[in-house]
């Protein structure tokens, strides 16, 4: 059986709260990152890229390569590896820059 | 940039080149860059000249180096907030249209036509169509890449020294890795022109003008053209120490909006100042109120090398036969660049001058007392 971080150190979490996905509920712990509840959910894309369309999600984890941007509660390019869960956070998956509200 | 542009037009002209970098390319001035093509902030004379042969250059160069260097001939729109700023405006068109610049009155209610995020607070402004941007690192690097195998690149060689001969003349150059001779040296060494002058023996006074950068989160085209206010033409030509800011504000093609342009006088300090940052900031959300909710992902500082008369450092050195200059271009660097290589492969296959470089004569400075 795969031993989760959790596991290795002992760690007796609060109970999960819950957050959604384009709608869908993710189980979330207090203290995991956006990026580390939809990892934990087995969901690895949240982002498509500007100009190919491709799907994109965490890489670096620690807030430098801004691959992992989010539509975070209404917010796009939020970070999801650095933002913390809360409870009932509306992630969407974010299309290209995020931004199509200042298209002309 | 300058160096790359020398390298270039020196090989195309028959001559085989070394280029030495202490650094990456454009590790140095080039890559603080924007980008900048630009003739609508150039007043008539000797600098606005060489801007408008780089502008042609730079449209056959476009050809020539791939998509990636990002190369948009988008024009600029300067405006004014009041109808003093648009008289001052309409002056200085005018006199920019009598020396070949193209230059079109854009009334307050037409603004929207070509900027629809532009603030409605506007008196008008002026579209020059001659303005472009490129991405700086890249249009050196490829521009010495296309420049083919007569340029050899060496990169983290830093020159050392100038080896010269009985009577004084350009042997070639010193590094930490041994000697390179040529009987030409071309000093394109950007805001450390005057510390590679002064390895030669002789004075150029380039100083360091520092300047950052607002790089915001990738956005859809919310900035055509660059788009700066009027007050950016007198803080370019001033010779104050003291800061200065004057919003300048652009879209790239990979989509972040550039947000400049602050300019004093701190030596070297690569410090952050976020009075500059707010500063900046504050002057892109007045042109464009729809920047205040997007966020700024980074800023980055760079140093124009600015010579006293605001004229960049052109053309062979009387005091040091076979010693050249191509620095001091300030904030235009990379604009000017093309016309300034030309010129300097010009000189050194003995070719006609392309236009008069008096103005920009190395020697030009009296000594430092």
């Amino acid at each position: 059986m795969a031993r989760t971080p959790a596991e290795l150190v002992g760690a007796q979490p609060e109970p999960p709260f819950e957050i959604t996905l384009d709608g869908r509920p993710v189980a979330a712990l207090t203290g995991q990152s956006v990026a580390a509840a939809l990892w934990a959910a087995g969901i690895l894309a949240w982002r498509t890229t500007r100009v190919g369309g491709r799907p994109r999600g965490a890489f670096c984890g620690i807030g430098q390569c801004y691959d992992c941007l989010a539509t975070v509660n209404g917010e796009p390019n939020r970070r999801a590896c650095l933002v913390p869960a809360r409870p009932g956070d509306a992630i969407t998956t974010q299309e290209g820059h995020g931004r199509a509200d200042l298209s002309v | 940039m300058v160096g790359a542009a020398c390298a270039y037009y020196a090989a195309r002209s028959g001559l085989t080149v070394t280029v030495l970098d202490r650094g990456p390319v454009a590790g140095g001035t080039t890559g603080a860059g924007e980008g900048n093509l630009l003739v609508s902030d150039k007043e008539p004379g000797p600098e606005l000249e060489l801007a408008l042969l780089s502008s042609q250059l730079w449209r056959e160069l476009a050809e020539l180096l791939p998509p990636v260097t990002e190369y948009e001939p988008k024009g600029g729109l300067v405006v004014a907030s009041g109808e003093a700023g648009m008289a001052a405006l309409r002056d200085f068109a005018a006199g920019q249209e009598n020396a070949g610049v193209t230059a079109h009155e854009i009334p307050a209610d037409r603004l929207h036509d070509l900027e629809p995020h532009l603030t409605p607070a506007l008196a008008g402004g002026f579209h020059y169509p001659q303005d472009a941007q490129v991405q700086p690192a890249l249009a050196a690097a490829h521009l010495l890449k296309a420049a083919g195998e007569r340029v050899r690149l060496r990169l983290g060689e830093e020159v050392t020294g100038l080896l010269t001969g009985a009577s004084g003349e350009v042997r070639g150059v010193r590094t930490a890795s041994g000697e390179v001779h040529g009987p030409y040296v071309v000093n394109a060494a950007g805001t450390w022109g005057g510390e590679l002058a002064r390895l030669a023996g002789v004075e150029l006074p380039v100083l360091p003008r520092r300047g950052f950068v607002l790089v915001t989160e990738p956005l859809p085209r919310v900035v055509r053209h660059k788009v700066y206010a009027a007050d950016y033409v007198a803080d370019v030509a001033s010779g104050s120490a003291a800061l200065q800011t004057s919003a300048v504000v652009e879209g790239t093609p990979a989509g972040p909006v550039l947000i400049g342009a602050s300019r004093e006088r701190v030596g070297y300090d690569r410090s952050l100042s976020v009075e500059v940052l707010r500063r900046l900031a504050a002057g892109a959300t007045a042109l464009f109120p729809a920047l205040a909710g997007v966020r700024v992902m980074r800023t980055y500082a760079g140093f124009r090398p600015y010579l006293p008369d605001h004229l960049p450092a052109i053309g062979p050195d009387p005091r040091v036969p076979g010693l050249l200059h191509a620095c001091g271009h300030e904030g235009a660097g990379i604009g000017l660049a093309p016309a300034t290589g030309l010129v300097i492969a010009r000189y050194l296959t003995g070719g006609e001058p392309l236009l008069d470089t008096a103005p920009f004569r190395p020697d030009r400075f009296p000594a430092a007392v």
